[in-house]
């Protein structure tokens, strides 16, 4: 199921604004990589290129070569509809349809894939929803409107909707800056969980939550405002926060700066 | 019973295996183009069933279907779906941009004939069908005198509704004023027109003009401002409610009394905005034909007294030209319908350019 | 328009436009509440001691609260004066009428014993209106979704901007090359038309002019921009948040138009058309200009002839007499009625849906 990813000398533009710069890591498969850094270091830019979303921005381009299990994500014979199935994305603020149920949003991602038969969409929506950890709040009421819920529930049923198409790969932008303790608590333990099937890679500006969820972490900076984002380390998460190799990553996660 | 369902539709997420896509090349498109041309060229001209206009309208269906064909056979069902839906939606552009062109081409060639000193300088008094020359110097004048009038009504009252429905409104009165307010706006200019032709021109006026029904500018002006009102009241509200609540709150704790803070505070923050929607107002009156034609009377002279007896309007005056047999009067009618849009277009980009600089913005 | 591309990209977000609206305020509140406070605290008397002043029962706050309410009244009054004098201008001429005003197929209230009917007007008017939307409405939807997701930013923002200009042109311009310049390709069409689809009834015989089809397709020109203008205007507002969800789901463009835009912009885009209905039933000259004016109900939209009580109104009030004038309002009276329904109907909807989709954002 899960997949490695490889990125070398990836750069990403904005218009003629160099937002990251050669950046290279690799992402084991089932395991969690948090991305952290400051704000504006690119760490959103990077990820967003990993599933070509960087591009549906208009004037934004991706430079270097992106691979997932040895196939280019940019080839030119690359269909991006099959890129973003295999790679699902969490977005920072939850955002299911608003015009849908809940079961709609569960089950939206399978009817653009063409599964009509409401057994198959039915049985698949509340695999997602018990992956989710959602299943027990919502199975009574799956017909109501999916932006009825809790900001943390919302946030989990994009998740569910997310994992519904069985993708090898998720992102996940911030994904609990907008909720509250208890519920980005509860969206931990759904990473914890879902990393036995899944690659898991997380933006957060949360440090503590990325020592919780993470196994290795990539440390992404800027010189200055304008200057393009760099990673300046990557390692597993344990060496990062106990033993960084390098100055600035330590001046980073001590609050030095950032 | 899983199983079953499975067997025959191996895994519902059917996850690609390879992210590369069979993709049709790029020169297909035009290809399919050129191939749907002349297939419909030969049908049509074969069958001798019409002309060119045909062969193009038979040929950019066979595209549509050609490219859906085409792009199931190699990219896939969804593929061939954006393709077709992006070919409909471009081609639903194009559509349409025809007739417009149309429209605008034939205004501004037709309109520009008559684009002379004579035209806006002397009115339509003692004109004959023979006669080349005459203008709208009195339609003009109509125009600008009854939207001005209306202009004057609509606004205080306008505002003043907006602000009761904002500020102070509560539960079903204001809510039945705003109900209203919007199924005015669906109300036609021509009943608009009749309803101040029996109020106004028909019972109204007779008692001081002698028992006679007194066709007047000011009675189009009171059809336009009813027609006015409704769009006036809706924008201004929009842009009352966008006001953002701490301003209200900063003058309510410096001891400004609420009416004060409306107008001191609300009012000149939402400005721009009200303004704009003023203005888009008073183009959409500036363009009304049915309501003058029915209350106003028309006329030939200059009449610059919009209170007493018959007076014209630029829309009127495209319409009755429009109307009269003189060889002479295409001309005239093109020539002020032009001049009619110039004033309306002056308008509305003046207004849409100072809602781009209103900084409350939607 | 000067924007970066870069900037309008995030301009849709929403969450950087109220920050920066608040600037601008908070500065105009400080300086306005200088200028309205200083003055304002002789008269308060505060300085003296003793007790608050008392809230004075007749103040200008009263006054000016009096005054907005009876503005919000006046719309109530306008709406009922339109339909009570209309209806009574109307009710004499109705007496007068010595054939059903439901039924009879003609317009003659000047003659004597006057006579006349409005089922061909409402007719005529409900079917080219009808047959307009059916034509605008698909279109309009197509050149919206185009300005808004399908071209280039910029393109879209300078020809959207176009179209809201043609929007504004009046509907007299429109008749006026309708009659002039579009007749004779309408009339060819329409002998084509009869000539290879002749067996379906709506397009039947000639004479090809002034017919039920060419006003109704003036009518579509003249309605698109307007619809184009407001759907697109909806659509634009759809959040990016949904369509980008939609997207890394793997959906096509298509498919996140489908799955985000168009559920996101429906009761936005059912107001517009019925905008466009209420334009498109109560459109006086454009019709007046290119419809036939004849009485009688027929199918045939190729035939010179149709008519509508708007265009009847425009084209009979000149040689009008009394009941004839009491005769032509009493089909304004019907109009008003027929817009009013739609009106409400289209509002009752909105305001629904617009319920179902608030308490779900």
């Amino acid at each position: 199921m899960a997949k490695r990813i490889e990125a070398t000398d990836v750069t990403a533009y904005y218009g003629g604004f160099k937002a990251i710069e050669n950046i290279n890591l690799t992402v084991e498969p089932k395991t969690v990589t948090a991305l952290i850094g400051p704000s504006g270091c690119g760490k959103s830019t990077f990820l967003r290129s990993v599933n070509r979303m960087h591009e549906v921005l208009p004037g934004a381009r991706v430079e270097g070569s992106l691979t997932i299990d040895n196939q280019d994500i940019y080839d030119r014979d690359v269909d991006v509809t099959a890129v973003r199935r295999m790679i699902g994305m969490v977005f920072q603020r939850p955002n299911p349809f608003p015009t849908m149920s809940i079961f709609e949003n569960v089950v939206a991602g399978l009817r653009l894939n063409g599964v009509r038969r409401k057994s198959i969409l039915e049985e698949a929506a509340e695999k997602a929803l018990r992956s989710a950890n959602l299943w027990d709040e919502v199975k009574d009421r799956l017909g109501k409107p999916g932006a009825g819920l809790s900001g943390g529930q919302q946030q989990r049923l994009c998740i569910a909707r997310t994992i519904a198409v069985e993708p090898q790969v998720v992102l996940m932008d911030e994904p609990c800056s907008a909720l509250d303790p208890i519920s980005t608590l509860a969206i931990e333990d759904l990473m914890f969980q879902l990393k036995d099937k899944f690659t898991i890679i997380i933006v957060t500006h949360n440090m503590q939550q990325a020592a919780r969820v993470s196994d290795r972490t990539a440390f992404f900076s800027i010189e200055k405002t304008g200057d393009p984002g760099r990673l300046i380390e990557y390692d597993n998460t344990q060496k990062i926060f106990s033993n960084p190799s390098q100055k600035k990553t330590e001046d980073y996660i001590t609050g030095r700066f950032g | 019973m899983t199983t079953t369902v499975t067997s025959h539709r191996p895994q519902p997420p059917a996850q690609p295996l390879t992210l590369r896509a069979r993709r049709l090349p790029a020169y297909a498109a035009p290809v399919i183009a050129v191939v749907a041309l002349l297939v419909s060229a030969g049908i049509v001209y074969g069958a001798g069933i019409g002309g060119p206009v045909l062969v193009v309208v038979l040929g950019a269906l066979l595209y549509l279907g050609g490219l859906y064909a085409a792009a199931n056979a190699v990219e896939g069902r969804r593929a061939a779906r954006n393709r077709t839906w992006s070919a409909l939606i471009h081609s639903a552009f194009v559509l349409a941009v025809l007739p417009l062109a149309s429209v605008v081409w034939t205004l501004v060639s037709k309109g520009s004939e008559r684009l002379d000193g004579n035209f806006f300088g002397t009115s339509m008094n003692n004109i004959g069908a023979r006669d080349a020359n005459g203008g709208a110097y009195h339609a003009i004048i109509g125009t600008l005198e009854q939207v001005g009038i209306a202009t004057l009504i609509t606004v205080p009252l306008g505002v003043l509704c907006a602000i009761y429905v904002v500020e102070y409104g509560r539960g079903r009165f204001a809510f039945t004023i705003r109900f209203f307010v919007d199924v005015m706006t669906g109300i036609p200019s021509i009943v608009t027109g009749l309803f101040v032709l029996a109020f106004w021109v028909l019972i109204v006026s007779p008692w001081f003009n002698d028992g006679r029904p007194g066709f007047s500018g000011f009675a189009a002006a009171l059809a336009l401002s009813v027609l006015m009102l409704p769009t006036v009241v809706r924008s201004t509200e929009e842009m009352l409610r966008l006001v953002p609540a701490p301003l209200r709150e900063g003058a309510y704790a410096l001891g400004v009394p609420k009416w004060k803070t409306i107008l001191r505070v609300v009012l000149p923050t939402a400005l721009p905005g009200i303004v704009t929607g003023i203005m888009l107002a008073i183009a959409r009156a500036a363009g009304e034909t049915a309501p003058v034609l029915l209350v106003a009377g028309g006329g030939a002279a200059i009449n610059l007294n919009p209170f007493e007896n018959n007076q014209s309007s630029l829309a009127l005056f495209v319409y009755q030209q429009a109307g009269e047999a003189s060889k002479y009067s295409p001309a005239r009618a093109w020539t002020a319908a032009l001049t009619l849009v110039a004033l309306v277009l002056v308008l509305t980009v003046a207004a849409k350019l100072l809602a781009r600089r209103n900084r409350l913005g939607r | 328009m000067g924007e970066s591309p870069h900037r309008s990209a995030h301009a849709g977000t929403g969450g950087t436009r109220v920050a920066t609206s608040h600037e601008w305020p908070a500065g105009a509140s400080a300086r306005v509440a200088e200028r309205s406070g200083i003055p304002g605290i002789p008269d308060n008397g505060l300085g003296g001691g003793g007790g608050l002043p008392r809230a004075r029962a007749f103040g200008a706050e009263r006054a000016f609260r009096g005054l907005t309410l009876a503005a919000g009244t006046t719309v109530l009054v306008v709406i009922a004066a339109i339909a009570i004098f209309l209806i009574a201008k109307a009710v004499p001429a109705l007496r007068d009428n010595t054939e059903s005003f439901w039924t009879f197929e003609g317009w003659f209230p000047n003659d004597d014993p006057p006579k006349f009917g409005i089922g061909a007007l409402a007719f005529g008017t409900v079917l080219t209106a009808l047959l307009a939307l059916l034509m605008a409405v698909p279109v309009a939807l197509g050149i919206a979704l185009y300005l808004s997701h399908y071209a280039p930013r910029r393109l879209g923002n300078a020809l959207g901007f176009l179209i809201d200009l043609l929007a504004a042109v009046p509907s007299v311009v429109f008749g006026l090359w309708g009659r002039d310049y579009f007749a004779q390709p309408v009339a060819d069409l329409s002998a084509w038309l009869h000539r290879y689809f002749g067996w379906i009834p709506i397009f039947g015989d000639g004479p090809y002019g002034n017919s039920i089809l060419l006003g109704s397709v003036v009518l579509a020109i003249m309605v698109l921009p307007i619809v184009t203008s407001l759907s697109r205007e909806v659509f634009r507002q759809t959040p990016t948040a949904n369509e980008e969800a939609a997207l890394a789901l793997g959906a096509t463009r298509w498919e996140m138009v489908r799955t985000a835009v168009l559920p996101y912009g429906r009761p936005g885009v059912i107001a517009a058309v019925m905008l466009g209905l209420g334009r498109a039933l109560g459109e006086t000259i454009a019709l007046a200009l290119t419809l036939g004016s004849t009485y009688a109900i027929s199918f045939n939209v190729l035939q010179s002839g149709g008519n509508s009580i708007a265009a009847n109104i425009a084209n009979r009030f000149a040689e009008a007499n009394d009941t004839g004038r009491g005769a032509l309002i009493a089909s304004g009276l019907v109009l008003f009625a027929i817009t009013l329904i739609v009106n409400i109907t289209a509002r009752a909807i909105i305001y629904r849906r617009r319920e179902f989709t608030e308490s779900a954002a």
